[in-house]
C-alpha cells in the first residue's frame, strides 16, 4: 500500500501529450490516478505562476508534459516551456520546495505508453520524497 | 464608522479642497486622461463607496506620491490608494498582476513555513553571524534575480555585495535564512492578511537574532519596515535604516573607504526611496565616494520620474511611456550607466529594454542600467585598519 496519495497538476499540450493521454486511456494502460490533467494549447502558454499556484493550493508535485523538441505546433512553444521550468525549478529549490517536485517531459501523441510510466514513475518520487510542506509534509 | 470613512478620516481626505493640484502633476493623468486622483478622492467624500471599489483607476495609480508632496493640505493619497485597494479586493475588484502574478505567489510562498535556502548566495568568503547588533534584511532580491533572470540577473548578486560592502568595513551582518519577504507587493495589491502574516513572521525572526540596527539595500523594503509595519504593528524595537545612509556613517567613522572608479553615472531615485522616504542625498554622496561623477538628469529627487510599475500591478501604455521618458533623459546626460537602489525600477527598465519590440526613440539606446550596491562593492578599496 501506498503510504499517501500524492496529487499532480499535469499540464498537458494539446497537440502531443493531451492526446498521449487519451492513447494511453484507449489502449487500457494502467497508471496510478493521481494526476489532474489540464490542457494548455501549447506548453510556450504555461506561465511560472501556474506552477506556483498549483504548489500554493497543495500540489505535490506538477508535470509539465508537451511536444518533443523541434516537434513543437507553434514551433518554439515547448523551448520557451524549457526555459521556463528551468527558471522555476531554481526559484523552487530556493523557496525550499524542492525542484524534483516539479518535472518536464516530452510525450508526443503517439507516446501512450511512456505517458503511462512517465505518471508510474513520478507518482513514485513524489511518495518517496512524501507530502508537499504545504500541506503537512516535512519542512 | 463604515471602513471607508476611517480610511478618509486617517488619510485626510476630507481636507481636500480640490484643488487639482494633484491631478495636474501626476504622470499617470497626464498619459491616460481618464485617470484623476482628485476625482477618486472627491468621490470618496460623495460617499460614492461602490464605485470606488469596482473602479479600475484605484490599480492605474503608480503610488508615486508625486500627489502627496504637492497636496498643499497634506492629503495621504497613496495611503488612501493602499487603503482602498484592500477594500477593492474584498469586493472581487482585483489587478492585473504581472506575470500573472508569479511574483505575489513567491512572496506568499516564502512564508509558507517550508524550510528555504534563501541564503544560496553565501559564499565562504563572506562573514555572517546568526546573532549581532545589525542584521542585513535582503528580501526577496536573490528571487527577483532568479524570476527575472532574463532581464535582472544581476539582482542575484546584490546579497553578496551589500555581505561584501560590510565586510570590508569590518561589520559581520546578521542574515537570516528564517526571514520572509517583506509584503510589500501584497500589501499594494490588496492582499493585506498575506501581508500581516509576513510582517509578524520578519519582525519575530529579527527580534530573536537581538538586532539593534537593521540594514536594507532594496528601497521598497526600507519604507514597509519603517512606515507600514509601524502603522500595523507599532513600535518594532529595533532601528531601520537604507544602506547608503549606513555606509555613509562608516565612511564618517573611517572604517570603509571607497575609490577607484573614473566612470560617468546618473542616478536614478525610486519612488520608494525618494519619495516616500525622502533619502535623496546619502546615494548620491556614496556614488561620488567612489572617484564616479554624476551627472544629474532633468528630474530629480522629489521631482523624478516614476519607472511607471508599483508592486507589479497594472503594467501597461502608460507605464511603458513614462520608462521612455526616463531613459531618454537618462540618454540626455550622456553617460551610459544609471545607478538605482530598488531592485523593481532595475527590473522595469531592463524589461523595457530587452523587449523585442522597442518604441521607436529608446531604439538604439545604449544604456546599462545597474544596482547601486553592486556597483560600490566594485570599488571598495581594501580593508581599512582599525
Amino acid at each position: 500500500m501506498i503510504p499517501f496519495d500524492p496529487q499532480i497538476v499535469a499540464f498537458c499540450c494539446n497537440w502531443c501529450s493531451y492526446a498521449g493521454a487519451d492513447l494511453a486511456g484507449v489502449s487500457r494502460l494502467q497508471y496510478p490516478a493521481t494526476a489532474r490533467i489540464i490542457r494548455i494549447m501549447c506548453t510556450g502558454r504555461l506561465e511560472p505562476q501556474f506552477i506556483l499556484r498549483a504548489f500554493e493550493l497543495g500540489a505535490d508535485g506538477v508535470l509539465i508534459a508537451g511536444c518533443h523538441l523541434g516537434e513543437c505546433h507553434y514551433i518554439t512553444g515547448n523551448e520557451r516551456a524549457k526555459v521556463k521550468v528551468a527558471m522555476t525549478k531554481e526559484l523552487l529549490d530556493v523557496l525550499g520546495l524542492d525542484s524534483r517536485r516539479l518535472r518536464l517531459e516530452w510525450i508526443s501523441a503517439s507516446e501512450g505508453i511512456k505517458f503511462a510510466k512517465t505518471m508510474d514513475d513520478f507518482t513514485k518520487q513524489l511518495v518517496k520524497l512524501g507530502p508537499s510542506p504545504l500541506r503537512g509534509g516535512t519542512k | 464608522m463604515t471602513k471607508i470613512k476611517e480610511i478618509i478620516e486617517d488619510t485626510k481626505a476630507f481636507d481636500c479642497v480640490e484643488c487639482g493640484k494633484c491631478t495636474s502633476l501626476c504622470p499617470v493623468a497626464k498619459l491616460n486622461p481618464n485617470f484623476a486622483p482628485r476625482l477618486i478622492v472627491v468621490k470618496a467624500q460623495e460617499g460614492m463607496e461602490a464605485e470606488i471599489k469596482s473602479d479600475k483607476d484605484i490599480w492605474s495609480c503608480i503610488t508615486c506620491e508625486v500627489c502627496n508632496d504637492m497636496c498643499p493640505y497634506e492629503v495621504d493619497f497613496s495611503g488612501f490608494i493602499q487603503r482602498m485597494r484592500v477594500e477593492a479586493t474584498h469586493s472581487g475588484n482585483m489587478p492585473t498582476c504581472s506575470l500573472a502574478g508569479a511574483v505575489h505567489a513567491m512572496e506568499r510562498l516564502t512564508g509558507t513555513g517550508q524550510k528555504q535556502n534563501r541564503l544560496v548566495w553565501l559564499t565562504d568568503d563572506l562573514k555572517v553571524k546568526e546573532k549581532g547588533d545589525v542584521y542585513y534584511f535582503t528580501g526577496c532580491v536573490y528571487q527577483l534575480g532568479v524570476l527575472f533572470q532574463d532581464k535582472a540577473p544581476e539582482l542575484k548578486q546584490v546579497p553578496a555585495s551589500v555581505v561584501r560592502i560590510l565586510n570590508a568595513a569590518g561589520i559581520e551582518p546578521v542574515v537570516s535564512n528564517q526571514e520572509v519577504c517583506c509584503g510589500h507587493d501584497l500589501l499594494w495589491s490588496g492582499d493585506e492578511d498575506s501581508y500581516t502574516e509576513l510582517m509578524e513572521k520578519n519582525i519575530k525572526t529579527i527580534k530573536e537574532t537581538g538586532a539593534k540596527t537593521v540594514v536594507f539595500s532594496c528601497a521598497e523594503g526600507f519604507r514597509t519596515f519603517d512606515i507600514d509595519y509601524q502603522d500595523f504593528y507599532g513600535d518594532l524595537g529595533f532601528e531601520v535604516k537604507h544602506i547608503s545612509e549606513y555606509l555613509l556613517d562608516l565612511m564618517d567613522e573611517g572604517k570603509l573607504e571607497l575609490g577607484g572608479s573614473d566612470s560617468k553615472v546618473t542616478y536614478h531615485d525610486s519612488c520608494r526611496l525618494g519619495r516616500h522616504m525622502e533619502v535623496y542625498d546619502p546615494p548620491r554622496d556614496l556614488i561620488k565616494a567612489t572617484g564616479t561623477e554624476l551627472i544629474e538628469m532633468l528630474s530629480i529627487k522629489d521631482k523624478a520620474i516614476c519607472c511607471g510599475v508599483n508592486a507589479f500591478v497594472n503594467c501597461g501604455e502608460v507605464s511603458k511611456r513614462m520608462q521612455v521618458e526616463r531613459l531618454l533623459e537618462a540618454k540626455g546626460t550622456g553617460t551610459d550607466t544609471m545607478l538605482t537602489f530598488c531592485p523593481k525600477c532595475l527590473i522595469h527598465y531592463n524589461c523595457i529594454l530587452a523587449a523585442e519590440k522597442k518604441p521607436e526613440e529608446i531604439k538604439d539606446l545604449k544604456i546599462k542600467i545597474k544596482d547601486a550596491s553592486n556597483f560600490i562593492a566594485e570599488h571598495l578599496k581594501g580593508r581599512s585598519q582599525g
